[in-house]
């Protein structure tokens, strides 16, 4: 019986799981209604399918946070601002027109992921080969990404009027589940696949813990986090193109914003270490799903907009607190001592 | 050196006679029963240490012989645990708390990185933290004017001391810490390995400064791994090895072997002579050589060098500490990547740019740092094993879970790895394990040209026994090894030829018969080879 206790306990994903399950729970309590699903015209409304809905772009993002965190133990700040650009330019060449797009609908996606992937290739670049530092070195597209964006939509809001391009940030006619759901679930599958079919996987955690050891072995160190700073910017390309789809516009200076931040606390909240190395994807969704629950949950409370943060704050200095290193020695030293004094005893 | 083995007459214990007598003679520092422990090591075990005003002072020893700890203990990084040290001009015990504390005693250290600040200027430099003032402000006119006069007492006025330290050679900046030390009134100057970083010519310029402050009275203390060095400029040298102080001699009174063989000790563990057995003498240096270097190099860690070997053999790499042994071995892997030189393997041109290129032509690399360099820790024993044959079949070919798990479980078993499970954290296994997991991981590679680097360091004596063994079954099956080791002892028992090295460069080579411990020991000290051959 304690056994099994200690194998659950010790298990990865015990925590960042518990902490999504104190934040529903807590809801049940404040709000009656939360896990009430209602259905209308054949789609599901409802607090819980919000949040699904909502996180979505942030587990996007937290995917490509976590490969670049496990490889070069540095977070990549530009995410937000890469979002804004390929947001414009995706609705840069599609145009305001009510009617027919300036060019195929996939064209314009697959050109602003294109956006995406060069910003990527540029942060992986002066992070793997000219080993700079990853919050600097991604801290010039953060400042820049938002300059490019407004530069490519002329200073202006550019509204895609055409009904078809809403259906990415929302519901595909006839189908329950928001459309973000879905593109969010089929990039986690992916990721998953190519990390387990390939020796992806254990490359970037090998690199990530031992840079040295891994060079030694013949891993080419550069070019892996290269390509998670790449894959990093392909996810930050598609979170843009769903944000950029909610509101049918880019609004350089808007879309993503602050969003970064949400995506490193998603990696960390899932259980995974800044300090790189060992990592778990499914983790860092269940830490994205866990900050958007939060915040939905605030909102069910009436708790205002600029209010926010400070409530969010408090929670995230609780949960990272019951995860650090520090909380779990103490615990486990008040394990140890029950058993030492009940020797005494005896 | 016959009959002389094991009682050195140079190593004589005068300073017992006037301990607690300071002002005998010109006796700047005594340091006397100097213990000190960490959790589970000693570290300093009853050291004595003298130092005189005007000499240098050479302090010897292996790695973990406890130099630094005795530095640090006299400087005040460490604690001073049980011992006295007494300085001549004053008159009571001297404990330092801080290596602050120690300079205002007249205590400096000019470490090898230098720990100056980069973006101040020279001056800044010399003055920080005692910065000559004017009206509550820095007098920046008597400052620099001050350095410009130190400065030209090192015969250093090319020096711009308004310029920031950054523009100037790693020599120049130990100059401004010696002149720092200088200003600040040191008595005890100490010198931690102060030259491994620089040029040769540089070099001397520092032993010109160190010689003109030896004249003015000052006691110089001086790490190094470098005999050359040592013999150049010492006048004194004290050897410590585990801890323990060996003794203490006038340079000119101590040879270069005695020297070596102190530093070194004669290790005569209970290991049986494991190679004798299947003394069938085998002459592997003809046909064709699988790896032919020629002079291959790497600027600042290896000087040119040549050397063959052949399928079969064992070939060691003789040296102290610091002389290239290693750096030899990184070069032809290509974990240092050589700037000169060719490399061939078996007959055929290579170039090798990085560690993968060396292993796609069957080369394998245990190296010296485990912990650094070698092992995975958070990644399991499964993939600490698989990971090279992975890296060196492609990303996109991984192995199939069954693959990964016969290999690891076949070598597992052959190398006798004592393992719960396969899928455990690899850091969770013992020093001795993980070396074994690190050997596992390169023999499923099945190379041709093996490099071990200190394989046995830190590991129980069977374990060490079962290694030796391993290298000479792995030999006999035709795989060449290069072999690198501190302990002589076991270099003599497993290599079948010994190519040793000196102050970064390949000295020379021993053959089977030339493997004596006082002929490498010889060979390792150089300069009185000649004299001890006669």
């Amino acid at each position: 019986m304690k056994k099994t206790l200690k194998k659950i306990t010790g298990f990865q994903l015990f925590l960042p799981i518990v902490a999504l399950i104190l934040v529903l729970l807590f809801n049940m309590i404040k709000t009656p209604d939360f896990f009430k699903i209602t259905v209308l015209n054949g789609t599901l409304y409802g607090f819980m399918i919000d949040i699904i809905n909502r996180a979505s772009e942030l587990a996007i993002l937290a995917i490509g946070m976590t490969l670049v965190v496990a490889s070069s133990a540095g977070t990549d700040i530009s995410v937000g601002a890469v979002s804004a650009v390929t947001a414009a330019i995706i609705c840069f060449s599609l145009g305001p027109d009510q009617q027919n797009y300036q060019m195929p609908y996939l064209v314009g996606i697959l050109l602003g992921l294109l956006g995406g992937v060069l910003c990527g290739m540029w942060n992986g670049l002066l992070v793997a080969k000219m080993r700079i530092q990853p919050m600097v070195a991604t801290l010039i597209l953060f400042t820049a990404g938002r300059g490019i964006s407004q530069l490519i939509c002329s200073g202006q809001i550019i509204h895609v009027e055409k009904e078809s391009y809403r259906i990415l940030g929302s519901f595909i006619p006839k189908v329950p589940l928001p459309t973000p759901v879905f593109v969010a679930a089929a990039l986690a599958l992916v990721t998953w696949l190519v990390l387990k079919k390939t020796a992806l996987g254990m490359y970037i955690q090998a690199v990530g813990i031992n840079r040295r050891a891994g060079r030694l072995i013949g891993i080419n160190s550069q070019l892996i986090i290269f390509m998670t700073y790449v894959y990093c910017g392909l996810c930050s390309g598609i979170a843009g193109a769903i944000m950029s789809s909610r509101i049918a516009a880019c609004d350089a200076n808007n879309i993503g914003l602050n969003i970064e931040l949400d995506a490193i606390l998603a990696v960390a909240l899932g259980g995974n270490s800044l300090g790189g190395g060992k990592f778990s994807l499914l983790g860092s969704i269940i830490g994205a799903i866990t900050i958007q629950a939060l915040t939905t949950s605030l909102y069910a409370m009436h708790v205002t907009a600029d209010q926010l943060p400070i409530y969010k704050a408090i929670v995230v200095v609780i949960i990272v607190t019951l995860q650090s290193a520090e909380f779990r020695k103490w615990i486990s030293s008040l394990q140890g001592k029950r058993p030492v004094k009940a020797k005494a005893a005896s | 050196m016959a009959g002389g083995k094991d009682h050195l007459p140079f190593f004589s214990n005068e300073f017992e006679n006037h301990f607690g007598n300071l002002n005998m003679s010109n006796e700047l520092l005594t340091m006397r029963h100097i213990s000190k422990s960490f959790p589970g090591v000693v570290a300093l075990n009853n050291v004595d240490f003298t130092l005189r005003s005007g000499e240098i002072h050479a302090l010897m020893g292996e790695n973990g012989a406890g130099k630094s700890t005795l530095i640090k203990v006299l400087t005040g990084v460490e604690e001073l645990e049980e011992g006295e040290i007494r300085v001549s001009w004053l008159d009571h015990p001297l404990i330092n708390h801080s290596p602050q504390e120690a300079q205002l005693n007249g205590i400096s250290t000019v470490y090898q990185e230098v720990n100056l600040c980069p973006n101040l200027s020279v001056a800044e430099n010399i003055f920080i933290g005692r910065e000559p003032k004017k009206r509550g402000m820095i007098d920046w006119k008597a400052m620099n004017d001050n350095s410009r006069k130190i400065l030209r007492s090192l015969n250093l006025s090319q020096v711009d001391v308004t310029k920031s330290l950054e523009h100037y050679s790693i020599a120049i900046q130990q100059m401004v810490a010696i002149a720092r030390a200088i200003d600040i009134e040191s008595k005890i100057l100490i010198f931690d390995e102060p030259t491994s970083s620089l040029e040769e010519q540089e070099t001397e310029k520092l032993f010109q400064i160190m010689n003109q402050l030896k004249e003015k009275g000052v006691g110089i203390i001086f790490i190094t791994h470098f005999l050359e060095q040592v013999y150049e400029v010492s006048d004194r040298i004290t050897v410590l090895r585990n801890g323990e102080l060996v003794g203490e001699s006038l340079t000119k009174d101590l040879p270069r072997v005695q020297l070596v063989a102190k530093m070194l000790g004669k290790e005569f563990n209970d290991l049986a002579a494991i190679k004798k057995e299947t003394k069938e003498k085998v002459n592997h240096t003809k046909g064709v050589p699988l790896i032919d270097a020629r002079n291959l190099g790497h600027r600042g860690t290896i000087k040119p060098f040549s050397l063959q070997m052949y399928p079969g053999e064992v070939v060691g790499l003789a040296g102290l500490l610091g002389s290239g042994r290693s750096e030899l071995a990184r070069t032809i892997y290509g974990a240092d990547k050589p700037d000169s030189g060719e490399l061939f393997v078996n007959t055929k041109k290579v170039k090798i740019n990085a560690p993968i290129d060396a292993m796609k032509e069957r080369m394998g690399y245990l190296p010296e740092d485990r912990k650094e360099e070698g092992i995975i820790n958070d990644l399991s024993v499964k993939e600490n094993i698989f990971i090279a044959l992975q890296a060196r079949q492609g990303m996109l070919k991984p192995l199939s879970n069954k693959e990964q798990t016969q290999l690891a479980e076949k070598y597992i078993k052959l190398l006798n790895i004592k393992v719960a499970n396969i899928d455990s954290p690899v850091k969770q296994l013992s020093g001795g394990n993980q070396q074994k997991v690190i050997l596992a991981r390169w023999l499923s590679t099945q190379p041709d040209f093996l490099i071990l680097d200190e394989p046995t360091r830190g590991i129980d004596v069977g374990t060490k026994t079962e290694i030796q063994k391993l290298v000479l079954n792995l030999a006999e099956e035709g795989m060449a090894i290069m072999f690198i080791s501190s302990e002589i002892d076991e270099m003599i028992r497993t290599v079948s030829r010994m190519i040793v090295l000196r102050d970064r460069e390949k000295v020379g080579e021993l053959s089977e018969e030339e493997m004596t411990q006082d002929h490498i020991m010889a060979a390792i000290a150089g300069g009185e080879r000649d004299e001890e051959d006669a």
